[in-house]
C-alpha cells in the first residue's frame, strides 16, 4: 500500500497531493534555512495565523459578488493580503515600540487568528446554501484537490526556489552581518522584506496542504536538521530542501495508504523523526557525537594529569584517573606505576615541559596558542624546532 | 612634508577633506531613545594615516563609526566619502565590525566568511572563480590565516575570529579601511599581526580608522587620534592631540594614574 502510495500508483488524487507537497516541501525547507539563520523563525507563525482572516474576508466577497466561494486563487490572494498586513504590524511594533519581536509576534498572532475564528463562525451561519469548508486551511485537507490547485502549488513552490537561488548571497550575508552586509551595499530592509515575502510565499501555497498552524514546522524543522549535518551555508539550504521534500514524500504516502490520516501532521511527524534521528546520531553536532567527543576529552585530561603526577612523584586522589592509569596497563591499583607507566610519564613530563618553553617562545606564539595540555608537541612544531626547545631545557632526566 | 601636516590648522584641514578627504563627519549626532550616545561630532580623517578613536566605555566610538556608515540612522549629521556619499564610494571602504557582533556558530567556514568581502565583485549570480580563491588565500595569508582556511568559524579563537575579519575586509581592496575594536580581547600574537597589516595599508597610501580603548597603545599606533565622549574632545596628529588634559575631559575621574600621562605611560 505504502509502496504503491511512494511510486504514485493509488490514484489520481494521492499522486496529484503528493506532487504539490513534495514541491511544497522543498520550497519551505530552502526559505526556512535563511529564516533560521536570520534568527527570526517565529515571524512565520505570525504570517500563517494572520491568512486566516484574509481567508474568510475573501470568501465573503467571493460569495457576495456571486461567484464560487472556495475559488482557491481567490482565497489565497486574501490570505496573502491579511499575512501581508500581520507581517508589517509584527515589524511596525519591533521597531517602532518598546516590544521585543517575541511579544509582537504573541500579539499580532493571536489577534489574527481570533478574527479569522469569528469571521469562519459567520460564514457558517451565513446561509449560501454550500458548506464552505474552511475549517481545511486550519490544518490542511487534501481530499478533493483539484489538478488547478496542484498545479498552482507546484508553481508556487518553484518560483520561491528560483528567488532563494537568486537572492541566496545578500540572504546569507544578511543573516550573519548585517553591518557588514549594510555596508557592502546590501538594502536590509530590502533583503528581509524579500526574506519575509518568501515566506509568506511559501505559507499562502501550503494552506491547502499542511494548514496554517502547522506550515511553520515545515520551514523551520527541515533547516534545524540540515544544520546538524553541515557547516556550510549552501549545503544547509540543498539539505533543508531535500529533508523538507522527502517528509512531504513519505507523509503523503503514509497519508494516502491511510486515507484517515490527516496529510499535513503525517509530513510534520516524519519531518520531526529525521529531526530527531539526527539530533541523536549526526556526525559533531550530534548528541551521541557531543558525549563521546566529551569522554574522550575527559580521559585524555585524566590520563595526562596522572602521568604528570606520576612523572613527579606525586599522589593521585581521582579514581577514575587511577582506573584509566591501570586499565592501559600504566600504573597499579594503589597507585604505583609500572615500567611502562614510568616510560610514558616521563615522556608526558618532557612534552610539557617543551610547551612551557615553547610558550614562552616569542617567535613561537602563533603555534603554543595550540596548547590545550593534550596536544603533542611533535604535532605542532618541526623537528628543528623541537631539537632548539631541547638544547635550552637540558639533556633528558634520567628515568629512574 | 611630515612637519607641515603636523602644523596645519584645523580650518584647512576640514577644508581640504571636504574636497576628497577619506572620510568627513559633520553635526553628526545620534541618539538611543532620547540620550544622545555621539552629539554633534565633528571630524575629518586625514588621508594615508592610521587614526584611532578613543574614548571611555559608552562615550559613542562605536556608534559614530556606524552612524558614518549608515549602520544606524543619525538623528543630525552626514558623513562625506571621499568628497562623495558612501553610496558612490562602496568600493572605496571596507569595514570590519566588532567580533562579538556575529554569532560565530553560523554555518560558514573561514573562507566562506573571507569571500563574503568580494560581494560587490561577484553580485548576486557572478561565478565564483580561480580568480576569486586567490584573492582570498591572498587575504588569508596577510593576516596568517591561510592554514585555517577550511576551518568552520565557531572552532576559531577570539583572535583568529578577529583576523578572519580582517581578512574579508583586505578581500574587499579599499582604501579606507574602518575597523571597531580590532584588537578588543585578542591575543598578543593577534594584535601584533593586526598591526602589521594596518601598517602595510598605510605604506600603500591607504587610510585606516580603528575605534580603540587601550590607552597604552596609543601613541605606537596611531599617527592622529580623535578623543571623544559623547562629544568630540580633541583632534590630530597624537602628538598634540593625545594630551593629558584631553583624556583627563574624556574619563574623568575614571582613568587610572599612571595612564593619566601618556609620556610616562608610554616610558
Amino acid at each position: 500500500m505504502l509502496r504503491d502510495a511512494l511510486t504514485f500508483q493509488l490514484g489520481y488524487n494521492a499522486t496529484l497531493v503528493t506532487v504539490a507537497a513534495v514541491l511544497l516541501g522543498i520550497a519551505a525547507g530552502v526559505t526556512g534555512t535563511f529564516l533560521f539563520l536570520r534568527k527570526r523563525a517565529l515571524v512565520s507563525d505570525a504570517i500563517a495565523h494572520a491568512t486566516l482572516p484574509g481567508i474568510g474576508l475573501a470568501f465573503i466577497a467571493l460569495t457576495l459578488s456571486g461567484h464560487d466561494g472556495r475559488y482557491l486563487p481567490g482565497l489565497l490572494a486574501g490570505s496573502a493580503i491579511t499575512a501581508m498586513s500581520g507581517l508589517f504590524a509584527v515589524q511596525w511594533l519591533s521597531s517602532r515600540t518598546r516590544l521585543s519581536e517575541d511579544a509582537a509576534i504573541g500579539a499580532v498572532l493571536s489577534a489574527y487568528f481570533s478574527l479569522g475564528i469569528v469571521l469562519l463562525t459567520i460564514i457558517q451561519t451565513m446561509s449560501t446554501g454550500q458548506q464552505a469548508g474552511l475549517e481545511g486551511f486550519l490544518l490542511g485537507s487534501t481530499a478533493g484537490m483539484l489538478l488547478s490547485d496542484a498545479i498552482l502549488i507546484a508553481l508556487g513552490g518553484l518560483l520561491v526556489v528560483a528567488l532563494v537561488f537568486l537572492f541566496r548571497r545578500p540572504m546569507s550575508l544578511v543573516s550573519f552581518d548585517p553591518g557588514f552586509a549594510s555596508t557592502s551595499g546590501v538594502r536590509l530592509d530590502r533583503i528581509d522584506l524579500t526574506m519575509m515575502g518568501l515566506v509568506l510565499g511559501v505559507t499562502v501555497v501550503g494552506l491547502k496542504v499542511v494548514g496554517l498552524i502547522l506550515i511553520v514546522a515545515l520551514l523551520i524543522i527541515p533547516p534545524v536538521t540540515a544544520r546538524l549535518w553541515t557547516n556550510r551555508v549552501e549545503l544547509v539550504v540543498i539539505l533543508a530542501g531535500a529533508f523538507g521534500g522527502i517528509a512531504a514524500w513519505l507523509g503523503a504516502g503514509l497519508s494516502a495508504s491511510a486515507p484517515d490520516l490527516p496529510t499535513g501532521p503525517l509530513i510534520v511527524l516524519v519531518s520531526f523523526c529525521a529531526f530527531a534521528v539526527s539530533m541523536a546520531f549526526a556526525p559533531r553536532r550530534g548528541l551521541l557525537s557531543s558525549f563521546v567527543r566529551h569522554r574522550r576529552f575527559q580521559t585524555g585530561v585524566h590520563l595526562r594529569q596522572g602521568l604528570l603526577a606520576l612523572a613527579q612523584g606525586q599522589p593521585i586522589y581521582e579514581p577514575l584517573t587511577i582506573r584509566l592509569l591501570k586499565a592501559r596497563g600504566l600504573a597499579r591499583a594503589d597507585g604505583v606505576p609500572t615500567r611502562k607507566g614510568t616510560i610514558r610519564a616521563a615522556r608526558a613530563f618532557r612534552d610539557e615541559k617543551r610547551w612551557e618553553v615553547a610558550r614562552a617562545t616569542p617567535e613561537l606564539e602563533l603555534a603554543a596558542a595550540r596548547y590545550d595540555g593534550l596536544t603533542q608537541i611533535e604535532d605542532v612544531l618541526t623537528a628543528d624546532q623541537i631539537v632548539e626547545i631541547d638544547r635550552r631545557i637540558g639533556p633528558p632526566e634520567a628515568v629512574p | 612634508m611630515q612637519a607641515r601636516l603636523e602644523d596645519v590648522s584645523m580650518r584647512d584641514m576640514r577644508e581640504r577633506a571636504t574636497q576628497g578627504g577619506p572620510l568627513v563627519i559633520r553635526g553628526m549626532t545620534v541618539a538611543y531613545d532620547r540620550k544622545p550616545a555621539v552629539f554633534s561630532v565633528d571630524a575629518s580623517f586625514r588621508s594615508g594615516r592610521i587614526t584611532g578613536i578613543i574614548g571611555p566605555n559608552g562615550a559613542g566610538k562605536s556608534t559614530l563609526l556606524r552612524a558614518g556608515l549608515g549602520i544606524v540612522k543619525p538623528l543630525a549629521g552626514q558623513a562625506t566619502f571621499f568628497g562623495t556619499t558612501l553610496a558612490r564610494s562602496r568600493d572605496r571602504v571596507a569595514y570590519v565590525p566588532q567580533r562579538a557582533s556575529v554569532d560565530w556558530d553560523f554555518p560558514a567556514r573561514v573562507v566562506d566568511v573571507v569571500a563574503q568581502g568580494l560581494y560587490r565583485r561577484l553580485g548576486l549570480l557572478g561565478r565564483y572563480g580561480r580568480d576569486h580563491d586567490d584573492m582570498v588565500m591572498t587575504a588569508l595569508e596577510r593576516v596568517g590565516m591561510e592554514d585555517f582556511s577550511a576551518r568552520q568559524i565557531g572552532q576559531l579563537s577570539g583572535g583568529q575570529q578577529q583576523r578572519v575579519f580582517l581578512a574579508r575586509a583586505l578581500a574587499q581592496d579599499a582604501m579606507l579601511y574602518l575597523l571597531d575594536e580590532p584588537f578588543a580581547g585578542v591575543d598578543a600574537a593577534t594584535e601584533r599581526a593586526i598591526i602589521k597589516v594596518l601598517k602595510t595599508l598605510r605604506s600603500d597610501g591607504r587610510t585606516v580608522i580603528a575605534v580603540h580603548h587601550d590607552l597604552s597603545t596609543v601613541e605606537e599606533y596611531f599617527d592622529d587620534v580623535l578623543v571623544m565622549n559623547v562629544r568630540k574632545i580633541s583632534d590630530g596628529p597624537v602628538g598634540t592631540a593625545f594630551t593629558p588634559e584631553a583624556l583627563e575631559t574624556a574619563y574623568g575621574g575614571r582613568l587610572e594614574r599612571g595612564v593619566r600621562d601618556p609620556q610616562k605611560a608610554r616610558a
